[in-house]
């Protein structure tokens, strides 16, 4: 959606027919072929090795496999890779990976200041991301000292201080325990970018994406309108997933959500 | 996991923790310098040096219990090694201590090596529990340290606890099993953890690489310097360099008399 609430057709994420191997022969993709509006919010669900974290590393040209990949209509070949990689954030699964500086300041500010903004540009856009999940004033900290569900926010913050227009998040709520996992997916609603998530929680998936995309042995294997992939159970089961005991979506949670969310706005 | 600081009191607020990093680090560079080359025997000289740090160890309002506990540390290793001198070196006339003889020469090697450590240590207490690490390594930036080397101080400071806790959750992983390390050929299981370590860490590192492509690095680290080096770092830098020289000249004076 828009701003103005209308459906926008422009194209955020085109992928068609890639395929990686990784160098040990091992094929990771094969073949997928990915259309992702502007604005939408889609999960990236599959069993373990389907390739979805392969797929998340080829949206911002860490990998670079045969086939095309097109961010805002932009190919991702070497002369772009600065603007995609400002336009899309990726988020790693691991807080430990992504934040690599002695503090939260230089690990929120290492993006912008790579884009070239100034000492107090930098600054300003360190602030901002900062309020946007909830942890103003943690600068000085380091990032050992934090909560594993701060650091998973941190770890966000090092991107929204990038301004990108595509998050691309890899397992974001793994670990987490029940509280900071649904202020997580309360951030996560509140952004208004177009969202990639990779995770094998389903349930999540269902209360942050629209559409899921079920990928297997490196290919797309469903793409679809959330509650109906995953109140799919017979796709589900084909493809190594299941939805938790206890756990039923119903559709009309979605409508009511979707209510509640068109109220807020 | 336990988090531990290497730098616990670098938050303290007080003039010194406000400093250029840069003023502090060159200052107390010097200074050491000064220290270490002073003649063993110009006794008014290190108490000189003495007095000064305590000046600066009250303005940095640091308890004095974590600067004591801090120089017990290290001190031990370096007197240990010092404390058998005077029994062995030769010269300089001999006091006898019951049974044992101890000669000049060799107590004042022991007082020399004491004195300097002493202060030397004082001094990078000074430095470093009133310096975020993180701008220490800055300062050194600044001052045109190769940046290989201030990258892998601070990757260190970084990487260094999640390195610990890793290990320490293989160990408990191992013991729980039942390991006890007595026989030989358990060491084999340490051999393993150790290149099982080595193998996280290689990993770990090119994820930390792709996370930092992610965000645009291009091979140089962008940071933010949040001094200016201004009056009070030259007051300082006067102060830890031109007081311990005065004090050093006059000693050489009074000795002359």
């Amino acid at each position: 959606m828009g701003k103005d609430g209308k459906v926008h057709h422009r194209p955020a994420i085109e992928v068609k027919g890639l395929t990686y191997e990784y160098p040990d022969g091992t094929r990771a993709l094969n073949g997928v072929d990915l259309f992702i509006e502007e604005g939408e919010s889609v999960g990236l669900v599959g069993p373990n090795g389907a390739g979805k974290s392969t797929l998340l590393l080829h949206l911002n040209g860490i990998l670079r496999g045969r086939g095309e990949v097109r961010i805002f209509g932009l190919p991702v070949v070497r002369e772009n890779l600065k603007e995609i990689r400002r336009r899309v954030g990726l988020v790693f699964q691991d807080p430990d990976d992504q934040l690599f500086s002695p503090t939260v300041f230089d690990d929120v500010a290492f993006g912008p200041l790579n884009m070239g903004l100034s000492p107090a540009e930098a600054e300003e856009e360190v602030r901002r991301a900062l309020a946007m999940v909830g942890l103003k004033g943690m600068e000085r900290r380091s990032a050992h000292h934090l909560s594993f569900g701060q650091q998973k926010r941190v770890a966000i913050a090092t991107v929204l201080s990038m301004r990108p227009d595509i998050l691309a998040l890899d397992e974001p709520s793994s670990n987490l325990d029940p509280r900071a996992r649904r202020e997580l997916a309360e951030l996560l609603q509140g952004l208004p970018v177009t969202k990639v998530v990779v995770t094998h929680d389903l349930p999540f998936v269902f209360q942050i994406c629209e559409r899921v995309v079920v990928l297997d042995g490196g290919r797309v294997a469903a793409d679809g309108e959330a509650f109906s992939v995953l109140s799919d159970e017979g796709l589900l089961e084909r493809h190594g997933l299941e939805l938790p005991y206890g756990f039923y979506p119903r559709g009309e949670d979605r409508r009511e959500r979707e209510g509640r969310r068109a109220d807020r706005e | 996991m336990q988090h531990s600081f290497l730098d616990s009191y670098s938050g303290l607020d007080s003039p010194l923790r406000r400093l250029d990093p840069r003023a502090k680090l060159a200052g107390l560079f010097i200074f050491v310098l000064l220290c270490v080359t002073t003649p063993p025997n110009l006794y008014v000289a290190f108490a000189a040096y003495l007095v000064l740090e305590l000046m600066l160890l009250f303005l940095s309002r640091l308890p004095w219990r974590h600067v004591a506990a801090r120089v017990l540390v290290v001190l031990p290793f370096i007197l240990a090694v010092a404390l058998f001198l005077p029994f062995f070196k030769k010269g300089g006339g001999s006091y006898n201590l019951g049974p044992l003889s101890v000669s000049g020469h060799g107590l004042l090697v022991l007082w020399n090596v004491a004195a300097k450590s002493t202060l030397s240590v004082l001094a990078v207490i000074l430095l470093s529990s009133t310096t975020p690490f993180a701008d220490l390594v800055k300062g050194m930036r600044k001052m045109r340290v190769p940046e290989l080397l201030t990258s892998l101080l601070s990757f260190t400071y970084r990487y260094i606890f999640v390195l610990t806790d890793e290990a320490q959750r293989m160990r408990r992983a191992r013991d729980s099993r039942g390991w006890k390390g007595r026989w030989l050929w358990q060491a084999r299981t340490v051999g393993h953890m150790v290149a099982t370590l080595f193998l996280r860490s290689y990993e770990r590192g090119e994820r930390v690489y792709a996370a930092m492509l992610a965000r645009g690095y291009d091979g140089s680290l962008p940071m933010v310097y949040g001094y200016s080096f201004g009056d009070a770092e030259w007051a300082f830098v006067c102060l830890v360099v031109l007081a311990p020289l005065a004090a050093r000249v006059l000693s050489y004076g009074l000795l002359a008399v």
